[in-house]
């Protein structure tokens, strides 16, 4: 098993992808995507990356349904920054957050999320004193999005990746 | 024209979210506009970027699995692609933004910035 | 019925991506400086893309899927390519 497939969630992201991009299901397109999907972990082996072992499926599925709610809700409240006529109490700034991640893998998920939600913006990352440094459009009080990174998301992200 | 075996209530779903997708996209190129500073300008575009592209690609894949054209949501394909690349984009331009703040400290960049962390 | 709801929704999606894709090329033009018009031409790629996809539902046609995913990569690779020229002043070191 091991040596056959040594990374089960890669080959099935290219199996899925290709059928995709071939748009059917036909035998042969079939036969290509087993190929990309049986071939391809094997030149990630050769480039030494180590395999993702997902622990918790619970915690994954938990941390999918909190992003996909956090994006729609700061979509709706960047909007509403975006829109509003007056408010020139908005205050943006940097932001330190010191994190207990180390894993690289957990931390580009992080680097995803707060990035792709609205609002906050991941800058920069110190591997030696695990300090990320993060920009926020709505910087009303920083202890919530303190709060909102380690609370929310960091513990979650500790349980999959460590 | 197109679209007119298409049950009514599929079409209002379809235009409804493209006309939604696509201004929240509009929104965001209006901050573009509107926000007096980079990094304030660099969180506009993510809008079109999350919601907006989600609502679009919907809009697309009921289409066409309703006028049973195609099944299969190859839209996914999109989707994950820009999910996966937009992060990528806006960190690797806030950082170089940030290193030319931090390099040519007092020239126009008018927002301070944080110092880089000490290497040792 | 339907065919006209389509035509009308999906018209004034390309008229609200075609307004974006200008307020784009103003930040492009206007700068102030290169990272805006970098940020600006990143925008510029995502709408004119999320344009193409409106457009292959509007004709119907399944083909615009492929065209919107070589613009999304494009924007990309270039977004990618001028970041990198700006933390170092050359992009092959």
């Amino acid at each position: 098993m091991r040596l056959f497939l040594p990374h089960p969630v890669l080959s099935l992201g290219l199996f899925v992808a290709s059928i995709l991009l071939s748009d059917s299901v036909a035998p042969p397109s079939i036969a290509l995507a087993l190929l990309v999907a049986l071939a391809a972990p094997h030149v990630m082996r050769a480039l030494g990356s180590e395999t993702v072992r997902l622990r918790a499926p619970g915690a994954i599925i938990r941390l999918s349904a909190l992003v996909l709610a956090d994006i729609v809700r700061s979509n709706g409240a960047v909007a509403q920054i975006l829109l509003d006529r007056r408010g020139r109490d908005r205050v943006s700034g940097f932001l330190h957050i010191p994190l207990q991640l180390k894993h690289p893998y957990g931390l580009a998920v992080l680097a995803i999320i707060l990035t792709s939600t609205p609002g906050t913006l991941w800058v920069e990352y110190d591997r030696g004193s695990g300090r990320l440094l993060l920009h926020v459009l709505d910087l009303v009080d920083e202890e919530r999005w303190v709060a909102l990174v380690k609370g929310r998301y960091e513990t979650l992200l500790l349980r999959i990746f460590e | 024209m197109n679209g007119a075996e298409l049950p009514v209530w599929v079409a209002v779903v379809v235009a409804g979210l493209a006309i939604a997708g696509a201004g929240l996209s509009l929104l965001g190129a209006f901050g573009l506009v509107r926000l007096s500073s980079f990094y304030d300008r660099v969180h506009a575009p993510t809008l079109g970027a999350t919601l907006g592209m989600t609502m679009i690609l919907l809009a697309s894949w009921i289409y066409f699995a309703a006028s049973g054209e195609r099944l299969l949501p190859r839209e996914l394909l999109v989707g994950l692609f820009l999910t996966v690349t937009t992060p990528v984009t806006l960190i690797l331009l806030a950082r170089a933004a940030l290193f030319r703040d931090r390099t040519e400290s007092g020239a126009a960049g008018k927002t301070e910035v944080p110092p880089a962390p000490l290497v040792e | 019925m339907s065919a006209q709801i389509l035509d009308i929704g999906l018209s004034i999606a390309q008229i609200l991506l075609v307004l974006a894709l200008g307020l784009a090329l103003f930040r492009v033009i206007r700068g102030p400086r290169a990272q805006d018009r970098i940020l600006g031409m990143d925008t510029l790629y995502l709408n004119a893309m999320l344009l193409i996809l409106v457009f292959g539902v509007r004709t119907g046609s399944d083909l615009y899927l492929e065209p919107a995913l070589i613009v999304g990569m494009l924007g990309f690779t270039a977004t990618v390519a001028l970041a990198k020229f700006l933390m170092r002043g050359e992009v092959i070191e």
